[in-house]
């Protein structure tokens, strides 16, 4: 009977092990937004290609978007602009962009030689929109429903496997419930 | 060191002179300065590996000290700028994780351990008690080993 | 060529590893003595071979062998070449590769120094080192190889060593924390043969206590170095973060203080055998886990290594067969038989089982709170940050509770104390402790209840240390006597707890009463920290060996008077593109004054960061003591071979089962 208790120990250690084994291949700074089922912060920024313009949560309201968070500065925006492209032109996504902590001349340079998947530019050079959401490096790339609701974060390049595996199911999703 | 009399007399004159110098975030007093500095070393930088926003360069950290300072001047309190930072980035950025159901366990576990541990140990001593009073005969082989190994105990000092 | 040579002997190790795992151990189960033989010749084989491996690495640093992918991840023809030869252990692969070399020395050093051991002991221990080995051997070539070519496209130029390791620190923390780490290992295979062979007795604790002390040692000298590096080279004069890495190297140091002090009991009284044994097993397994969470990725940590899942799904299942099968092990053969010998509840049995319960609570808060994350985002409970905040609140008072224990329980006897004379023993160094402690707070200026709890154990500690060697120094011939009478084993207790001590002053005190500041600067201006008055008069440029350096010069004062000059820098490293703070630091006993630059503000303005840390050298002088103490403990006279009398005995004993020698010898 006392023996029993001396099996504890190995109880422990596998018990340990099982949290530990689950955790091997997840990468541990991937961070789930805070913002998930709330609605986009307020704000009041401009429009990137027209400063008279002033823009708010209304550029939300009644379409499924994806909101793409972009800077000239930001070298993954770069790689991930051409997926972004095809993503606008070939399967219709609307893509509202927030320009991150950038100066206008840089980002239309940025545009020029790219190309612009944007319906809309939000213009945010102080990064306060960015900081709202909760943005902690760029690019990220939020699935925004129909009612202005984020729905789903992704930190990182979209590319095509992001988008089929990740995005795409979520931006259905919320294109069937609207 | 041949400048140094001059140095001292140049201090000398000046110092009356010139303020304190200006805090890269600007206090009242030194209490809220401490309390910036707590705050800011008592949250994490989503961004970096494991570093608080006071130890860290990356621009996310910057906005955020920014942040805790102008909330600060607002007279906002050490609760609600945390709450303020946990709902735009997450749970994730304080370091001190918040009580609840989920963390209970976490909080409460050194009592638990120590209580079970001083239990066990007040058991042990019990029945090392009782053995003492039956006085259980050993077998003569048992009796050798205890007896070498009390032999160990040759010097007095030793622990 | 030589790339492949290292491969090769690598391979040969593991081969010899195995035969090692295998034959000796069938040796001792047959009772073969021609099988048992081969047990010292194979742990000095294997440890040539990994020796030989690892210097053919350090040349292919040396040399610039860019064609070898470790050391073009790691190193630059740039690097002056003390840093190429620290960037051997830069990396995952090599330090791997250091990890393993200590491993196989420890083996080599048990088969060394064991020659008075019963040869079956011997063996056995050797086999279990042995199988500890063949999972490294087998990891490393698997998963981890450092002599990867990258051929044909040999890059003309390596990617650099992180510059946060171009420093001294890298060449000292590592190895001795891996000495410390994989020292564990000795302690582990003494308990698994004894498990092995059913002989779990005083004996068994004799002979495991020193390796046991040696580890510990080593692994506290680690931890102080790495805490040390951290505080100047990380840039902003933490000492100790709780940050997973350093919680993982804290963990089997504090098991391994528990198993010191828990094999103190069982080699005097022969009790508590079922729990040594356990922690001797837990402590190893405790390294492993901190092996695995530096390398695999699963925690966020500063100071990890990149990470990679495979390497990750190996370690783990490393550590599972040890763990799973020591425990298994321990779980069918750790005696339940309760041992006949009597201790009251004030004896030092009792202290020291209190001392273990206090520092494997600690243990395991350490390790809960370090894992506890990853538990609750399995759970899919969301993602938690478990940092300082926690671990000061919940730590500080068992390091408290351990402190003021052992201060008495310095005092206490083996199988019985008079309470009364521990009553009475107690009421002076407790005046003497509350009136010290308040003149520290006097001294500092200010009074907090931690504060004066922390100060307070430590002086206590010290003064019940300094007492007890007072009244057992006590000699007719005079104190000098008295003193050199005492063992070198007490020595080593009394430095033990004198270094304990001084850790926990120095790390209440910094905390407390250290000054931190984030002021802007520009050059001409001047800034109050602590008592001290920081004068930036300067700022310049300069050429370093691998790097441009902006440097500050600023002057310290105290009362007026030029302390020293100081000259922060913010190094920019051209070939990883990266910038490094250099703080600089005027060290001394009761302080340190710290100065770094952070950002450039405006033109001439900079983010300057001002510390005042008072007796933060002592965290890292006590872990020396400590560590001194512990080297003196294993030179006692007990433990030296005794071979006359061990002959002797063994001749009057004629066919007594081996395993006795040792004890008759003292």
């Amino acid at each position: 009977m006392r023996r029993l208790l001396l099996f504890i120990p190995l109880l422990i250690a596998v018990g340990i092990g099982v949290f530990l084994f689950a955790g091997i291949g997840k990468d541990p700074t991937k961070l789930e937004s805070a913002r998930i089922g709330k609605p986009v912060p307020e704000f009041q920024l401009q429009d990137l290609h027209d400063p008279e313009h002033m823009l708010d949560t209304s550029v939300f309201q009644g379409q499924v978007s994806l909101l793409n968070v972009w800077a000239e500065w930001c070298p993954s925006c770069w790689d991930e602009h051409e997926y972004l492209m095809h993503l606008a032109s070939n399967e219709g996504v609307r893509i509202v962009g927030l320009n991150y902590k950038d100066q206008r001349e840089t980002a239309f340079s940025f545009l020029g030689r790219l190309g612009n998947p944007y319906e809309t530019i939000i213009f945010d050079p102080r990064g306060s929109l960015g900081f709202d959401l909760g943005v902690y490096g760029a690019p990220e790339t939020y699935v925004i429903d129909a009612d202005g609701v984020v729905l789903y974060r992704h930190v990182g390049v979209v590319n095509e496997r992001v988008w089929q595996e990740v995005l795409l199911p979520v931006f259905n999703q919320a294109k069937g419930n609207s | 060191m041949r400048f140094y009399p001059l140095l001292l007399a140049m201090l000398f004159v000046v110092s009356p002179l010139r303020a304190e110098v200006m805090e890269v975030y600007d206090f009242d007093t030194r209490a809220e300065e401490q309390r910036y500095q707590n705050l800011i070393a008592e949250l994490r930088c989503p961004k970096c590996q494991n570093q608080n926003i006071a130890d860290s360069n990356a621009p996310i950290s910057k906005d955020m000290r920014d942040e805790v300072y102008l909330m600060m001047q607002q007279g906002a309190s050490n609760d609600e700028i945390v709450g303020a930072l946990v709902d735009r980035f997450g749970e994730f950025v304080q370091y001190k994780p918040p009580v609840d159901k989920r963390t209970i366990f976490l909080w409460a576990f050194p009592a638990i351990a120590v209580i079970g541990g001083l239990l066990i140990v007040a058991g042990v001593v019990m029945r090392s008690r009782k053995q003492g009073q039956q006085e259980t005969a050993l077998s003569p082989e048992e009796k050798a080993r205890v007896e070498q190994m009390l032999a160990d105990k040759d010097q007095p000092s030793e622990r | 060529m030589y790339p492949e040579l290292g491969q090769l002997a690598l391979i040969l190790a593991l081969l010899l590893s195995v035969l090692l795992a295998v034959v000796p151990l069938a040796g001792a189960l047959t009772g073969r003595d021609s099988l048992q033989a081969f047990a010292r010749p194979l742990a000095s084989g294997m440890f040539v071979f990994t020796g030989l491996a690892f210097a053919i690495l350090i040349h292919a640093f040396l040399v610039d062998d860019f064609s070898v992918a470790y050391v073009a991840n790691n190193s630059n023809s740039m690097l002056p070449w003390y840093y190429k030869f620290s960037a051997v252990w830069g990396g995952h692969e090599g330090s791997l590769l250091l990890w393993i070399l200590m491993l196989t020395g420890w083996t080599l050093a048990v088969a060394i120094f064991s020659r008075r051991l019963p040869s079956t002991m011997v063996s056995q221990v050797l086999a279990v080192m042995g199988m500890v080995c063949v999972g490294f051997f087998l990891f490393i070539i698997v998963t981890s190889n450092p002599f990867d070519r990258m051929l044909p496209n040999v890059p003309a130029d390596g990617q650099d060593l992180n510059p946060l390791l171009q420093d001294i620190g890298l060449i000292m923390h590592p190895p001795m924390l891996y000495m410390g780490y994989v020292g564990f290992s000795v302690a582990f295979a003494f308990a698994i043969a004894a498990l092995i062979n059913g002989r779990l007795d005083a004996a068994w604790a004799r002979w495991s206590r020193p390796w046991t002390t040696v580890a510990w040692s080593f692994l506290t000298i680690g931890i102080a170095l790495g805490s040390w590096w951290a505080y100047y080279e990380l840039g902003w004069g933490g000492w100790w973060f709780w940050d997973p890495v350093e919680n993982a190297s804290l963990l089997p140091w504090l098991s391994g203080t528990a198993l010191m002090h828990s094999l103190a009991v069982t080699e005097k009284r022969g009790v508590f055998k079922s729990w040594t044994v356990l922690l001797a097993i837990v402590t190893f397994a405790l390294s492993l886990l901190g092996t695995f969470l530096v390398r695999s990725g699963v925690l966020t940590s500063v100071h990890a290594f990149a990470s990679d899942p495979e390497r990750g799904s190996f370690l783990l299942m490393l550590l599972g067969i040890t763990v799973v099968g020591s425990l298994l092990l321990y779980a069918f053969r750790a005696p339940v038989v309760h041992v006949r010998s009597r201790y009251g509840s004030l004896s030092r049995e009792i202290f020291l089982l209190l001392n273990n319960v206090l520092l494997v609570s600690a243990t395991l808060l350490v390790a809960i709170g370090t894992l506890y994350p990853l538990v609750l985002d399995y759970l899919d409970a969301g993602k938690l940050s478990i940092g300082e905040p926690f671990f000061n609140t919940t730590f500080s008072p068992l390091a408290v509770a351990t402190g003021l224990l052992l201060g008495a329980g310095i005092f206490s006897r083996w199988k019985k104390t008079d309470g009364g004379m521990l009553a009475r023993k107690l009421l002076w160094p407790l005046a003497i402790s509350l009136v010290a402690t308040a003149a520290v707070m006097v001294n500092y200026g200010s009074f907090a209840p931690w504060a004066f709890a922390g100060v307070f154990t430590a002086i206590w500690i010290a003064v019940a240390t300094l007492w007890d060697l007072w009244d057992k120094s006590a000699s007719r011939q005079g104190r000098l006597h008295g003193l050199k009478r005492q063992s070198r084993s007490y020595w080593g207790m009394v430095l033990g707890h004198l270094g304990v001590a001084m850790v926990m002053a120095g790390a209440t005190v910094v905390s407390n009463y250290g000054v931190e500041r984030d002021v802007r600067m520009t050059p001409g201006d001047s800034a109050m920290v602590g008592d001290y008055e920081i004068v930036f008069t300067d700022i310049g440029e300069r050429q370093g060996a691998n790097f441009t350096a902006q440097y500050g010069s600023f002057n310290v004062f105290l009362d007026g008077k030029l302390v020293t000059d100081l000259h922060p820098e913010k190094r920019n490293y051209p070939v990883g593109m990266s910038v490094m703070t250099e703080a600089d630091i005027d060290a001394g006993l009761f302080r340190d004054v710290f100065v770094a630059i952070g950002e450039r503000i405006s033109d001439d303005a900079w983010a300057i960061r001002l510390q005042y840390k008072p007796l933060v050298r002592w965290l890292w002088l006590g872990s020396l003591v400590m560590a001194i103490g512990g080297f003196l403990a294993i030179a006692d006279k007990r433990y030296r071979i005794r071979v006359k009398a061990e002959e002797k005995q063994k001749a009057q004993a004629g066919n007594t089962a081996p395993g006795k020698p040792a004890e008759a010898s003292s």
